[in-house]
């Protein structure tokens, strides 16, 4: 098979509280897929369980050989009014690659700026990351991205506190690395968008509650505008500060 | 032409003539050196009370090791040192097993290390200990302090450089450093620990000049002046720097001239320049505020 990820009745554990209860699924090379459900549901926990951030408690996830990741966390984490510059924000991009010695060259610079051109912030290079506006934040992330040029992209909730211009701007980003091959998961909660544009969804509530087409979670009414989603959290116990979705 | 010969004299001759002042000033400028840039990343990290309370919690170790050895540099080094992990990783551990926070957990732990602190060296010591423990004096810092503050000063600037990047992507994405995957061997949650031993080293070089009350006063003073003279991370560190190595030359001399002690001679002038810099910097100043409303 192609898959490129997959979970075996996986159980993640903040403390005390569960935040993820036997998850199994897989996700196929080349796929584009919307994490979807409720607040609290592990959304975020699971993209972290794939990035390595965290471990399970128990369970199995397999992740393919040598492969690179690129990573867009929650807008809310990041320092808005660090004293960097746009282009040294998006050429972070490169520290995975280069560590602490290797220097960033001319032609890194280069790519980075092409990546900003790509989202629409050329000519913001020099500009301080206190000056961007939240969808120009969020533009340069994407640029960030770009500069991996990552087989695997994870997106946590890319278009929170984003205009629909810009929305529509890195949707078809979106699109172009689909295009490209690249596997890209993304958590979000914009069921319109869901339906438009992701081929594949995965439905969690604490639990898997499923995972295949968006159609499909869409027919079985996993997926609905009418449902309420909160119903479907399985009532956590205690509202712990460290869940992260 | 006097004049200006009056005034250098005044400026030079409490160094020429007196060897105290001249360590006194060796002590602090090479402190200036280590702690600021720590400072820097400290204001970036939002995590200036949490030195504070650090700074605190060195205390008990260094009160039992005077108790047992009385002044003696490398006792109350290693009990500064043991005494600042121990307090860390309780606070870490009430913070992921409790319900209480980060900050929770440090401010009670601080404050039971100081209490504690103060209750052994009241008990085994004077006033004047207790003073010396808390405020410092730097001009009675012999050879071996010096060599202790140098050589914690080149272990600092050393991992500084190898662990830069790291530390930069842990202040401004936490989660993207987290995430990268390889690490480098520089990058990830070592990174955090490594800050910490850095911190809890600074403190006690510090606290032999300053006391561990003033101790994290060179550290974050000059750190916070930087934030309003300079939005690029690359040039807060020599700011912070040379504001650290001004207000220690220039504390002494007020400490000489004023009768003052040294310590919190120095502090003031730092927190002199931090005031002066949130009233007139150059960025998101009170002046700069008024400015932008007119």
């Amino acid at each position: 098979m192609n898959d490129l990820i997959s979970f075996e009745n996986v159980t993640v554990r903040y403390g005390r509280q569960v935040a993820l209860s036997d998850v199994s699924g897989h996700f196929h090379k080349g796929s584009l897929t919307a994490i979807a459900g409720p607040n609290g549901a592990g959304k975020s926990t699971l993209l972290k369980l794939i990035i390595g951030m965290l471990k399970p408690k128990s369970g199995k996830i397999k992740i393919a050989n040598d492969l690179s990741m690129a990573y867009l966390p929650q807008i809310a984490s990041l320092q808005h009014d660090f004293p960097l510059s746009v282009l040294q924000a998006v050429c972070t991009g490169f520290w995975p690659k280069i560590g602490n010695a290797g220097a960033i060259t001319p032609e890194m610079q280069r790519r980075a700026g092409e990546a900003l051109s790509e989202v629409g912030l050329a000519g913001f290079e020099g500009r301080q990351l206190s000056h961007l506006s939240g969808g120009q934040f969020q533009r340069l992330l994407f640029a960030r991205v770009i500069v991996q040029d990552a087989d695997l992209i994870l997106l946590d909730e890319p278009f929170a506190a984003v205009d629909a211009e810009t929305t529509g701007r890195l949707i078809q980003i979106l699109l172009n690395w689909h295009r490209q091959g690249k596997t890209i998961i993304c958590v979000l909660h914009d069921l319109l968008l869901i339906q438009k544009y992701f081929p594949d969804s995965f439905v969690l509530a604490g639990k898997c509650l499923g995972h295949g087409h968006t159609h499909q979670m869409l027919e079985q009414k996993l997926l609905s505008f009418d449902l309420d989603m909160a119903e479907l959290c399985p009532g956590p116990e205690d509202e712990s500060h460290h869940r992260h979705d | 032409m006097n004049r200006i010969t009056a005034m250098i004299d005044l400026l030079i001759s409490p160094f020429a003539d007196y060897a105290f002042m001249r360590r006194a000033l060796v002590a602090s400028v090479v402190l200036s050196f280590g702690c600021t840039p720590l400072g820097v990343f400290m204001v970036l990290r939002r995590m200036t009370l949490l030195g504070d309370a650090m700074s605190h919690a060195i205390l008990p170790g260094v009160a039992l090791a005077f108790a047992v050895f009385g002044f003696s540099l490398l006792p109350m080094t290693l009990g500064g040192l043991a005494a600042g992990a121990i307090v860390a990783l309780i606070a870490v551990m009430l913070t992921r097993t409790t319900q209480l926070k980060e900050d929770a957990s440090f401010t009670m732990l601080y404050l039971l290390s100081l209490a504690a602190g103060v209750t052994i060296i009241s008990v085994k010591g004077t006033g004047v200990d207790l003073l010396h423990l808390l405020f410092g004096n730097i001009l009675a810092i012999d050879n071996a302090t010096l060599w202790l503050i140098g050589s914690v000063t080149i272990v600092t600037m050393f991992v500084l450089a190898i662990f830069y990047r790291g530390l930069v992507i842990e202040c401004f994405d936490p989660d993207f450093a987290a995430a990268i995957p390889h690490r480098q061997g520089l990058f990830g949650q070592g990174t955090q620990h490594i800050f910490f031993v850095l911190l809890v080293m600074n403190l006690i070089a510090a606290f032999q000049a300053m006391g561990t009350l003033m101790a994290l006063g060179l550290m974050i003073l000059p750190a916070i002046a930087a934030r309003f003279w300079t939005k690029n991370i690359d040039h807060a560190f020599p700011i912070s720097m040379g504001l650290a190595l001004v207000s220690s030359f220039a504390g002494l001399l007020l400490s000489y001239y004023q009768e003052i002690p040294s310590g919190p001679a120095v502090i003031l002038v730092a927190g002199g320049f931090a005031l002066a810099s949130t009233l007139v910097g150059q960025h998101k100043s009170i002046l700069s505020y008024v400015i932008d409303r007119k």
